[in-house]
C-alpha cells in the first residue's frame, strides 16, 4: 500500500509529461474523420472524405490495396526467411566447432552495426545487374540480408542458454543430432523464434529507405512509399488529413501486432528463457 | 556387462590428458572414478559414453568393440551432474524419450515407464514438469530415463554434487539400491571420497590422467599405495610426520612411536609416517607430547589438532566428552600397528 502512495507523484508527473503525445495521437485519429475550420481547434463536421483513398485509386499513386498486399508479402517473406536462416545459422554458431567460426561471429557483429544507407549505392548497382531492380523480390533479398545479422545474433543468444548436457543426454538416449535439435533444443528457443518472427515482420512493415530507392515503381511499392508520395511529390498540394488517414491505416496492423504479442516481443530483450 | 578400456589415450590439442589407461569394470560392479578436479575422470567418463573421441586404445562392452561407435549406438545410460531433464516435457515424456526414439509401441512404452518409475519410487510424479520437482526427485527421474532402455553400462557424473547434505545421504543409498536391483554395470565419477567409499564395489583413484590405485574401498583406506592415496581418503585427513628409525622406534624430536613387528624388516633411516586421526590419542600411550592447537566439535566426536615441539601437526579424533582447550598440553600415543610408513618420495614401505 505505501508503495502505491509514494508512486502517486511519479504517475502524476509522467501523465503531464506524456500528455502532449497523447493529445497528438488523439487528434491524429479525430482529424481523419472530421474537418476543422482554419484557425479553430475543435472539429466542426464529420466526414469520411479523408479515407477516400481506400476506394479511389487516383488519390494516391496506384491502389492502396496493391501496396498493402505488397507490404504484407514483403514483411512476411523477409520475416520467414530471416527466422529460418537465423534458426539454423545461430545453432551452428552456438554449438558446432566449424572452421572460421570466430571470423563469422565477428563479421556478424560488424554487419549488425553497419549503417544500411552506406551500402545503398552498391546494392542498387548489384540489383540493376541482376535485373532485380524495381521488383519486390529484389527488396526482399536485400532486406533479408541486412536483417540477418541481428536475427542470427539474437537466436545465438537463445541457443547459448540451452545447457549442452540436454543435447548430450538426447544423444545418449539414442536420438540423432537433428532429432535432438528438433525435439529437445527447438522447443526451448521457441520464445526467441516467436519474438524474432514478429520483430522482423514489424521491421519489414516499417522499412522505408530500401523500397524507396530500390523499388520506386508503383507496381512494387509498399505502404511506406505510398505514404511518402503525399509528402515527396511536389505537384501535389499537401493534404495533411489525408496523410494522417493513410498513416493511421499503415499503423493499425503494427499496433494490433504489438497488442497481441507484446509479451513475446519482450523476450527478445530479456535475453532468452531460463531453465 | 563387462567394460574394458585398453591403452586409452586422450589428448586435447597439445595436451595429453590421459596416457594409455587400462581399466576393467566387471559385470554388475559399481566402480568409482575418484580424484581431484582435472585428473581426467570426467574425460574418461565422456569417452566411454562417446561424447569425446579416443585418440588411442580400445573400449569394449563385453565382446563388442565400441571404440569407434557414435554415442547413439553404444547403449550407455548417463546421469549428468545437473540431470539434464528436458524442461518442456513432463516426467512421463522425459522417461519415455529414449523409447520413443527407438519407435517402440505406446503400450510397451507405457508399461516400461511405469515399471521404471516404481523402481525409482516416483510413480506419483509422472505428470509433473521437471521444474516442479526437488533436486532429489529430478535425480530419480534422470536415473529412470538413463535406465529405461536397459543400457549395458550406467555412467554417473557427479550425481550428488547438486544436492544438499541431507538429500545427498539419501540418494547415496538410493542410487546404490537401484544399481544393485537392476544389476547394471556402473561407473560413478566423483571427487568426494565418502561417496566413492560408501557406494562402490571398487575405487579407481586417479591423478594426472593415471590410475594411482585400484582396489576395494576398505583395502584402499587400510593399505594406500602412496601418500596421495592415503591423503585423499579419510576425513578428517591423515597426518604425515618425518621420522628417523632409532632401534625399535620411530623418533621425531623427543617423541617416539614403536616400530611394529610387521614394519621392522622394511624400514630404516629417514621416512614419513602416516597417522590417521583415529590412531592417535590417550588410549595408545603417552610417548608423543604436544599442545592442542585447534579444536573442532563434530557432535558425536571432537577433532583435535596437536602441534608437536618439532612443528609437526597430528590430528586426533576423540569421542565427545573430552573437554580439552586450545593451548592444553597433552601426552598421547600412536597405535603402532596402524601407522603407515612411506619413503620420502611418498611410496608405501
Amino acid at each position: 500500500m505505501t508503495a502505491n502512495f509514494r508512486s502517486l507523484p511519479v504517475i502524476a508527473l509522467l501523465t503531464i509529461l506524456s500528455l502532449p503525445l497523447v493529445i497528438m495521437y488523439v487528434f491524429t485519429v479525430v482529424d481523419t474523420f472530421t474537418n476543422t475550420e482554419p484557425g479553430s481547434l475543435m472539429p466542426n463536421e464529420f466526414t469520411t472524405w479523408h479515407w477516400r483513398f481506400l476506394w479511389d485509386d487516383t488519390v494516391g499513386r496506384g491502389s492502396i490495396w496493391v501496396s498493402t498486399v505488397n507490404t504484407f508479402i514483403f514483411a512476411s517473406s523477409t520475416s520467414l526467411i530471416v527466422s529460418a536462416v537465423s534458426l539454423t545459422a545461430a545453432y551452428a554458431l552456438s554449438r558446432l566447432d566449424f572452421p572460421a567460426r570466430g571470423f563469422f561471429l565477428a563479421g556478424i557483429i560488424i554487419l549488425h552495426a553497419f549503417p544500411t544507407i552506406t551500402l545503398i549505392i552498391a546494392i542498387f548497382l548489384i540489383l540493376q545487374m541482376l535485373g532485380l531492380f524495381d521488383t519486390l523480390i529484389g527488396v526482399i533479398i536485400v532486406k533479408t540480408a541486412l536483417e540477418l545479422p541481428f536475427g542470427i545474433w539474437i537466436m545465438k543468444g537463445f541457443y547459448d542458454t540451452v545447457p549442452w548436457e540436454i543435447e548430450m543426454a538426447g544423444v545418449q538416449d539414442g536420438a540423432s543430432r537433428f532429432m535432438v535439435w528438433r525435439k529437445l533444443v527447438l522447443p526451448q528457443v521457441q520464445p526467441g523464434l516467436a519474438a524474432l518472427l514478429i520483430f522482423s515482420f514489424l521491421s519489414g512493415w516499417s522499412e522505408f529507405i530500401l523500397p524507396l530507392v530500390l523499388a520506386p515503381g508503383s507496381n512494387s511499392q509498399v505502404l511506406s512509399t505510398y505514404l511518402a508520395y503525399f509528402l515527396l511529390d511536389d505537384s501535389l498540394e499537401v493534404d495533411f488529413n489525408l496523410f494522417k488517414s493513410v498513416g493511421l491505416f499503415y499503423a493499425v496492423p503494427v499496433i494490433l501486432i504489438y497488442l497481441v504479442f507484446q509479451k513475446k516481443l519482450m523476450n527478445i530483450y530479456g535475453g532468452g528463457s531460463k531453465g | 556387462m563387462q567394460l574394458t578400456l585398453n591403452n586409452f589415450t586422450k589428448t586435447f590439442g597439445e595436451l595429453t590428458v590421459i596416457d594409455s589407461l587400462d581399466l576393467t569394470v566387471k559385470t554388475g560392479e559399481m566402480m568409482a572414478l575418484l580424484g581431484p578436479s582435472g585428473c581426467g575422470k570426467s574425460t574418461t567418463l565422456f569417452t566411454i559414453c562417446g561424447i569425446h573421441r579416443m585418440n588411442g586404445g580400445t573400449l569394449h562392452f563385453g565382446d563388442r568393440d565400441v571404440s569407434n561407435l557414435p554415442s547413439q549406438q553404444r547403449n550407455v545410460g548417463v546421469v549428468f551432474q545437473n540431470y539434464a531433464l528436458y524442461p518442456h516435457m513432463d516426467i512421463r515424456e522425459n522417461i519415455a524419450f529414449p523409447l520413443k526414439v527407438q519407435k517402440q509401441d505406446n503400450n510397451t512404452i507405457a508399461r516400461k515407464v511405469k515399471e521404471i518409475a516404481e523402481l525409482v519410487h516416483i510413480p506419483e510424479l509422472l505428470d509433473r514438469r521437471p521444474a516442479q520437482l526437488s533436486g532429489g526427485q529430478q535425480q530419480r527421474v534422470a536415473l529412470a530415463r538413463a535406465l529405461v532402455r536397459k543400457p549395458d553400462v550406467l555412467l554417473l557424473d557427479e550425481p550428488l554434487a547438486n544436492l544438499d547434505a541431507k538429500l545427498r545421504l539419501e540418494m547415496r543409498s538410493e542410487i546404490r539400491r537401484i544399481q544393485l536391483e537392476t544389476g547394471i554395470t556402473a561407473i560413478l565419477v566423483t571427487h568426494d571420497q565418502v561417496e566413492a567409499m560408501s557406494m562402490c564395489d571398487r575405487i579407481a583413484l586417479m591423478k594426472d590422467g593415471k590410475i594411482v590405485q585400484l582396489s576395494e574401498p576398505s583395502e584402499m583406506y587400510d593399505n594406500p599405495s602412496n601418500t596421495f592415496v592415503a591423503g585423499f581418503l579419510g576425513n578428517p585427513p591423515i597426518s604425515f610426520v618425518k621420522v628417523q628409525v632409532q632401534g625399535d622406534s620411530f623418533g621425531f624430536g623427543s617423541n617416539k612411536v614403536a616400530v611394529s613387528a610387521a614394519l621392522k624388516p622394511r624400514v630404516n633411516g629417514e621416512l614419513q609416517l602416516g597417522i590417521r586421526p583415529e590412531h592417535f590419542g590417550p588410549q595408545f600411550g603417552s610417548d608423543v607430547q604436544g599442545k592442542i592447537s585447534f579444536v573442532e566439535s563434530q557432535g558425536r566426536e571432537v577433532l583435535y589438532n596437536v602441534t608437536l615441539e618439532t612443528g609437526d601437526m597430528i590430528r586426533s579424533i576423540q569421542p565427545a566428552g573430552t573437554r580439552l582447550k586450545i593451548g592444553d598440553a597433552v601426552s598421547w600415543g600412536v597405535s603402532a600397528e596402524a601407522v603407515l610408513a612411506f619413503d620420502l618420495k611418498g611410496d608405501r614401505l
